[in-house]
């Protein structure tokens, strides 16, 4: 009888699901929860670090210690909330054993306790909140990025070995601006002859702070604009007949905002400098590995932050490999973690006590390439072996 | 008695929210308490904005300030090792108070489109000043490690929490009931119909209006410090106009004439974004149009869908 | 210094022109319809995406601008007769849920046919640069958009003071049930008011994307700015938006410019740092506070009844 036979098919079904999984040391299949923002203009950084997730898991085969892996990604809307709530789903619904990504401070704030809070490691592909590097550090938390003052901080050593002796800067108003201008202002031994900070993220028209920005008549000129701001400010920029000025920027002409002043045809841009911890043209067998995949599927350069994500994703593969698959192996699988044994897109590097990259900072120049098309080129290494300057703060000791 | 369609919908929606907990723990799925407990925080605060909204007539783009007042008074507090549950609560009820006072006072002069144009420059002034408020966090939110501290329920615990949350819903709906079927109730509603009616006839209007404004910010504030428990931080995005109108819509889907309309509004909104965000990266294309089909064919929200055309308090 | 006061002065006069060009539409669309319109910003997006698309596969940024115009009319033809022509009578509440329904989806839909990124245009090589009369720095593009909202002020003008047309839509501001009782088809002027408002949205959109960068959301950033405009200039009155928008622009400027500086003369240099930029972002909604406080209906108030 029909009805039987599924009566049957279906009480075994539900046997077998609700039947507790067989001691099994090995996982077999390794989830990772990757928060990132899809909405609104920051979207265009979540695809790249999606695209470069998929690259990562692409190189892997798909496959970490043999095991199959699969990446959900959430949205995070750039809303602390609603990041804190995808944490929360990612490990209270989808049981990911490893949550990743996450591009704003405030969502990394907002996301920490609960992850913490799991027990499952936090591997952050590009937030560089001075509080997690210093003293709300955790022994499950690493990143594959820098905390944010290393950054600028650079650029203020740069600055001073040209000699520039009056900056104007202007960075929006909130959190991670005010970080950048702190980062430069460690280092940078000129006079800042102007500061603006403008209403973050609404406003788009900068013609008050150019217009102050040229009657000061500095040396040079420093933003940190992310995101389509860039292109606002350097399109503006070049409106107003200030490309005589040399302008130096951090976290703001990337892969995302070049090909669009590209589009745009801003000439202004070329020939600026910024500083970061990677470049596309990077001398090391991991970039070159990422970039030329990443190429080859997408048919564009990858930014910094997927070069962040791509990263996040070999750390944990390097894990998982560790331990045999055996994810509840937490200890050994921090220790693997700790010694970065891993083809980083930076090279052969360490982690700090905080698990920040002990990572060089790398002078850049906007560039156009064999093919025409605008990227930013390594110039020179302006820090060696850069330790973020909150590590002292974090309780953790470098045992490794 | 027979109940009416929107009263079982109303239980329907209660009901499972009673039994969250136990469906989370039988899927051993803890985020459905999470989120369970999330729509009825912010079903408080909807419930808050409904006396305004739907019973008093002013349309209020600011109301998510003195939730986010709520939650800052918790995270000032635990800044400053004051984790005592009941001295956090008592600040947080002053302060929206106090706050709904002076804002209700400027705004209250104003009506229609200025009201409105008001209470949202002055949600955004706030919101200016949370993000410039370095010390407690700016725009980085203000970390809360310790769970409020009232003796009864572990705030830190979720399931406790969650019940508690359950109770002081109950509790709002109740007052809601009593407040809007009370005289004060009866003032405020017929403000609405009619202000040169209710003036003509003795009532200082303007002092029941603010009255109303007041109340319906100390119930925010409460609930902004369930939710400063909640998502153990505090930040200026709370009090940001957009999370305003986030309640609008959550009070105007469930239906606006009714008490407990903004809970089945809050629930169904937070649930078809959880929904719809799990099946489509796409999910604004399909709830976008969703909101206007229910404003042309809904009116009155889902609950005014289901009603037979009788309004009741 | 005085240099600095000139350009500041046309930074905040040019401002408020574009800001006019988006208030305009608005003010008419509230005045008239009593319409809260939140998607208006959509429509400014719309605009900057047509445009831009259509001058990158043209090569012809002039030819961008001429066709966003009447694709944001005509879509904003179709969203009116579709959808808010139902919406007239429903209070502002329900024109708030659906506009703001109107605003996900179109955010949405852009990141779908466009994807998240934005696109730009270039401008032609004569209207980028500067020109510098009498020492003060003027970008040209610049001063191509202020002549161009200035001949959308004058258009405006004569449309609404001159013609029939404008007659009607001043009356049905002034006081719609009166038109509508005098045997006006009131739907046709409303439809075509709804047009022109998108209209004038679109152009906007279409001017200010090569200088604020075609994005999603970018209605968003200037909607507020917009309401805070047509409060403080009178709903309904394009004399209004226009005087509110050059207020608006030149404060706004003013404000980012000086008073830090006003600031630092009675506060430490740290306090007046952190301080200035806060309260320059309060600045609009003090003058609009301010503004309604001595004058509720607005500088210049359209309605009558």
């Amino acid at each position: 009888m029909k009805s039987g036979k599924a009566l049957i098919f279906a009480a075994s079904a539900l046997a077998l699901l609700a039947a507790p999984p067989a001691f099994a040391a090995k996982a077999s299949k390794i989830k990772i929860g990757f928060i990132t923002t899809f909405s609104g203009p920051p979207g265009v950084i979540g695809e790249d670090m999606r695209n470069s997730v998929n690259v990562a898991l692409d190189a892997l085969g798909h496959k970490m210690g043999g095991i199959p892996v699969e990446v959900i990604f959430e949205d995070d809307q750039a809303k602390p909330e609603v990041g804190k709530q995808k944490a929360e789903k990612l490990l209270g619904k989808d049981k990911v054993d490893f949550l990743s990504g996450i591009i704003f401070s405030n969502v990394l704030l907002a996301v920490r306790k609960t992850a913490v809070d799991s027990g499952k490691f936090l591997i952050i592909s590009n937030a560089g909140a001075s509080q997690i590097a210093g003293k709300q550090c955790d022994k499950n938390i690493f990143s594959t990025s820098w905390q944010n003052d290393q950054i600028p901080m650079a650029m203020g050593e740069e600055l001073n070995s040209k000699g520039v002796k009056s900056l104007y800067v202007v960075a929006p108003n909130y959190a991670a601006g005010k970080d950048m201008i702190t980062g430069l202002k460690k280092t940078f031994k000129g006079k800042i002859v102007g500061q603006d900070m403008t209403k973050w993220p609404t406003q788009m028209d900068f013609s008050a702070e150019l217009a102050k920005a040229r009657a000061a008549k500095p040396q040079g000129v420093f933003i940190f604009y992310p995101g389509s701001a860039t292109v606002a400010f350097i399109r503006q920029y070049e409106q107003a007949g200030m490309q005589k000025i040399p302008l130096y920027s951090v976290f703001s002409v990337d892969a995302l905002s070049l090909p669009k002043l590209q589009e745009a045809k801003i000439n202004a841009v070329l020939g600026t400098y910024d500083t970061g911890f990677w470049a596309v043209n990077l001398d090391t067998p991991g970039t070159k590995k990422f970039v030329a995949a990443y190429k080859a599927k997408y048919h564009k350069y990858p930014s910094y932050y997927g070069a962040q994500s791509y990263d996040s994703m070999l750390l944990i593969a390097s894990a998982v490999e560790a331990v045999g698959g055996d994810l509840s192996k937490m200890d050994a699988m921090r220790s693997a973690m700790e010694k970065a044994n891993f083809e980083s897109v930076r090279g052969k590097f360490t982690y700090n006590n905080n698990h920040v990259p002990i990572q060089n900072i790398y002078l850049n120049q906007v560039v156009a390439d064999k093919d025409g098309v605008w990227t930013t080129s390594m110039v020179r290494t302006i820090y060696k072996d850069h330790q973020d300057p909150f590590h002292s703060q974090c309780p953790m000791k470098k045992t490794w | 008695m027979r109940l009416s369609a929107r009263t079982i919908v109303v239980l329907a929606v209660l009901a499972i929210l009673a039994v969250v907990p136990a469906i989370s723990a039988w899927t051993d799925v803890p985020f459905w308490t999470d989120l369970g407990r999330r729509m009825m925080i912010l079903s408080i605060a909807a419930l808050s904005l409904n006396l305004l909204m739907g019973y008093g007539g002013m349309i209020s783009f600011g109301h998510a300030v003195y939730v986010g007042v709520g939650a800052y008074a918790v995270g000032i507090c635990a800044f400053y090792d004051i984790t005592d549950g009941y001295v956090q609560l008592a600040i947080a009820l002053a302060a929206s108070a106090l706050l709904a006072l002076v804002f209700g006072a400027i705004s209250l002069r104003t009506r229609g489109v200025y009201f409105i144009m008001i209470t949202l420059a002055l949600a955004q002034m706030m919101y200016y000043l949370g993000a410039g408020l370095d010390t407690y966090g700016g725009d980085d939110g203000l970390p809360i490690n310790q769970s409020s501290d009232f003796g009864i329920v572990d705030f830190g615990a979720s399931v406790p929490f969650y019940y508690l949350t359950f109770a002081l819903l109950l509790l709002a709906l109740l007052f809601m009931q009593r407040l809007v079927n009370s005289r004060f109730g009866m003032v405020i509603q017929g403000i609405r119909s009619n202000e040169a009616r209710m003036q003509a006839l003795g009532h200082p209007t303007l002092r029941s209006r603010l009255a109303a404004f007041v109340i319906a910010g100390m119930m925010a504030g409460l609930a902004g410090v369930l939710l400063a428990n909640h998502t153990n931080f505090a930040n200026p995005e709370m009090m940001h106009w957009t999370r305003s109108g986030d309640l609008i819509v959550m009070v105007l889907l469930g239906g606006m004439g009714t008490v407990a309309g903004p809970v089945v509004g809050t629930v169904v909104y937070l649930a078809l974004e959880e929904f719809l965000s799990g099946i489509t990266e796409y999910w604004q294309l399909i709830i976008g149009p969703f909101l206007v089909l229910v404003v042309l064919f809904a009116r009155g929200g889902l609950l005014g869908f289901l009603s037979d055309g009788r309004r009741d308090g | 210094m005085s240099t600095l006061v000139v350009e500041q002065l046309f930074n905040g006069i040019q401002l408020g022109i574009l800001l006019f060009l988006l208030a305009a539409g608005l003010t008419l669309i509230f005045g008239i319809m009593d319409l809260m319109n939140l998607a208006h910003g959509s429509l400014y997006m719309l605009g900057a995406y047509v445009s831009s698309t259509v001058a990158l596969a043209s090569g012809s940024f002039m030819l961008g601008v001429v066709v966003a115009l009447p694709a944001i009319l005509l879509l904003g033809v179709l969203l009116e007769s579709a959808v808010l022509r139902r919406l007239y009578r429903s209070g502002h509440l329900d024109q708030v849920l659906a506009t703001f329904g109107m605003i996900l989806f179109f955010n949405e839909f852009v990141r779908v046919v466009w994807g998240p990124a934005g696109i730009e245009v270039p401008l032609p090589p004569f209207l980028t640069g500067t020109v510098y009369p009498g020492g003060v720095a003027l970008p040209v593009y610049r001063l191509v958009v202020m002549a161009v909202g200035l001949a959308v002020a004058g258009f405006l003008y004569v449309l609404v003071a001159k013609t029939r047309i404008g007659m009607l839509i001043r009356a049905g501001a002034s006081n719609r049930e009166m038109t509508a009782a005098l045997g006006v088809d009131i739907g046709r002027v409303f439809t075509l008011v709804f047009g022109l408002g998108a209209a004038l949205a679109g152009l906007a959109g279409a001017m200010a994307g090569p200088i604020f960068a075609v994005s999603i959301g970018m209605g968003e950033n200037v909607l507020i700015q917009t309401f805070v405009v047509i409060v403080i200039g009178g709903i309904g009155s394009i004399r209004g938006a226009f005087v509110g928008a050059l207020l608006i622009g030149v404060i706004d400027i003013m404000g980012r410019s000086f008073l830090k500086d006003i600031f630092g003369l009675f506060l430490p240099f740290d306090a007046a740092e952190t301080a200035a930029p806060a309260v320059a972002s309060m600045l609009i909604y003090i003058l609009m506070a301010t503004v309604l406080f001595f004058r509720p209906q607005g500088l210049f108030p359209a309605r009558t009844g």
